[in-house]
């Protein structure tokens, strides 16, 4: 069959690149793990400086809430947060306490806040009643990365495949095989369908090592079931493939498809969950709907955040179904620059 | 066989916008017979043979191939054809390139092998086989492409510039082969810018910005214009419409 001697030539030309094979699976997950070691680090040590006047007891539970604290005089004080040595510079108006920030390092201030609270609330007298919290989903040792991951592996999925199906189709456009094929009685979509085999093999692979990677190697949360979390990168590699190709026809050479990256790959990222949207405009948060990476994401999370099962994602799956097929129709007819037929 | 030329292009005019590339050309290609189409570069040789290969539709006439209105994947699949440019991948040994195009066109099996290791053998690039074809030279390329275009045991062979960018002796071979070609049966259209290669061609379409200035024979076309070569016939007969 015509389609398969398409399929088996992508295969043999992936394997003869061993770099693009390389790039398609290792540097998602080198990426990944790079923002594992960032996001989940080690906990940041505010060093707060004390005045004389401030108690023993507070300076004690300030060390037991993790910071490093040593007592200055407010000139020393003074040099030492114009020099960044210290984050915070705490002393007492009377009976009531007040902090100096150093302030330019939002991670570092929340630190001082966070130890200086605690620190505070142990010596007032203990509440009547007590707050207990229950998590819905999550639990209180979720880290961000927990929060980002499930877009982050749609993310790398969607972007790399998109790269690298939109290159390999615009070479067989400038490299003359394309119109040479055209010359052949392979239809048209054939040829489309030949492309989403051969590289849908790749992906999934991919995309699998990739999930894998993310869950059992970086240890993400995952409630939900394995599974689904292939289904969902699946269908998002397929709808980067076949968005790749379609755009390569508008592209002349390899800068011109990168060019694409900033105006289609790039505002999704911002649109699919990876920062909250309710204080954006109605208008600007309903562009959302159209890009294909808010589905996968959306899906990622209900799966490995909240353990959700078919019934929550399969408004996801059908609409990524649907793009898929959207753009290979339109790829079927954007061969028809080659030939009318 | 019917008795219909294999090829008809009747009052056939292309436009690109309003740039008229091929102007009301008409002609047929005998069953058998290598016919040349002779033109300088940017006369349209490329976008009539495209339109005779079915890549390309005409925007008035008919072109008919094996009986079929062009476009028509049917009489594509009895169309080999070599483009001007080498259309191959480069990461590709030119075995596995040839085994992609085979089975484009259907070939499958022991069938396969055996016309690859005959097409290899007739262009000589059976000991390079293995190599990847970024490897090659430009000839060799030209080579490949026309073993390609060979595979599937074409009835109509049709190629642009066959012999761009090789050299002499290899030149020589390479008409010889479509020679025997020819001889098997086979109908070629090829089109060239080189006047002397000319000469090698049963009949000869003579094309000057997208018009067909004369056919017929290339001793034909000498007596009729009075002249010793084929490049001064050329010149005579573009002279003439002018
Ligand atoms: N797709 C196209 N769009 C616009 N003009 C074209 C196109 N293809 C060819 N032409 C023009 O048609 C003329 C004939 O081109 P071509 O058939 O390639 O000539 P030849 O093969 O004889 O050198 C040239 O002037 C070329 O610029
Ligand atoms: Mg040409």
């Amino acid at each position: 069959m015509r389609v398969m001697a398409i399929v088996v030539r992508i295969i043999r030309q992936f394997f003869r690149d061993k770099r693009t094979l390389a790039l398609m699976i290792v540097a998602p997950m080198f990426i990944l793990l790079l923002m594992d070691l960032v996001f989940n680090g080690e906990q940041y040590k505010p060093a707060i400086a004390v005045s004389e006047h401030v108690p023993d007891m507070v300076v004690d539970k300030l060390k037991e809430a993790g910071a490093k604290v040593k007592e200055l005089s407010e000139q020393q004080a003074r040099e030492q947060l114009d020099d960044q040595d210290i984050d915070a510079w705490l002393e007492m108006n009377g009976s009531a306490p007040h902090v100096t920030l150093e302030g330019s390092d939002p991670t570092a201030n929340q630190a001082v806040m966070a130890a200086v609270q605690q620190a505070f609330q142990s010596m007032a007298p203990k509440p009547p009643f007590q707050l207990k919290t229950t998590y819905w989903h999550g639990s209180s040792d979720m880290a961000s990365f927990d929060y980002f991951g499930p877009v982050l592996i749609g993310f790398f999925v969607f972007f790399f495949v998109f790269l690298i199906a939109g290159v390999s189709f615009l070479r067989e456009r400038t490299n003359g095989t394309l119109e040479r094929l055209m010359a052949t009685p392979l239809r048209r979509w054939e040829m489309v369908a030949g492309y989403m085999i051969g590289f849908g093999l790749f992906t999934t692979i991919q995309a699998s090592l990739i999930s894998w990677f993310a869950i059992d190697g970086l240890d993400m949360m995952m409630e939900g079931s394995f599974g689904y979390v292939l289904l969902i990168t699946f269908l998002l590699a397929m709808t980067a493939l076949a968005l790749g190709m379609l755009l390569s026809a508008f592209a002349n050479n390899e800068l011109q498809m990168m060019q694409f990256i900033p105006l289609v790959v790039v505002p999704q990222v911002f649109f699919s969950g990876l920062f909250n949207l309710d204080t954006m405009e109605e208008w600007l948060r309903s562009l959302s709907v159209i890009m294909p990476l808010t589905y996968g994401a959306d899906a990622l999370r209900d799966i490995m955040v909240r353990g959700k099962g078919f019934s929550a994602i399969a408004v996801d799956v059908y609409v990524l179904l649907g793009f898929t097929l959207l753009f290979m129709v339109l790829n079927v007819v954007a061969l028809k620059k080659y030939r009318k037929l | 066989m019917s008795v219909h030329p294999p090829i008809q292009v009747e009052r056939v005019s292309k436009r690109f916008g309003k740039k008229v590339v091929i102007d009301d050309v008409s002609l047929d290609v005998r069953a058998g017979e290598i016919f040349g189409l002779l033109g300088p570069s940017g006369a349209g040789k490329t976008t009539l043979v495209r339109m005779i290969a079915g890549i390309d539709q005409a925007s008035e006439g008919t072109i008919r191939v094996l009986g079929a209105n062009m476009p028509n994947l049917g009489a594509m699949k009895r169309i080999g054809f070599m483009a001007q440019s080498d259309a191959l991948y480069g990461e590709l040994t030119a075995l596995e390139n040839m085994q992609f195009f085979a089975s484009i066109y259907g070939l499958r099996g022991k069938k396969q092998k055996e016309r690859i290791d005959d097409m290899l053998a007739l262009v000589n690039l059976t000991d390079d086989r293995k190599k990847p074809v970024h490897q090659y030279s430009g000839g060799m390329k030209r080579r490949l492409s026309l073993a390609i275009a060979l595979l599937h045991e074409p009835d109509v062979l049709i190629l642009d510039e066959p012999t761009v960018g090789i050299d002499p002796v290899l030149r020589q071979s390479i008409w010889a082969e479509l020679e025997r070609i020819r001889q098997r049966g086979t109908t070629i259209v090829v089109t060239t810018h080189v006047m002397d290669e000319a000469e090698k061609c049963g009949r000869l379409g003579m094309i000057r910005e997208g018009r067909l200035i004369a056919v017929g024979r290339p001793d034909e076309l000498k007596q009729k214009a009075g002249a010793e070569t084929i490049e001064q016939a050329f010149l005579t007969f573009g002279g003439a419409r002018r």
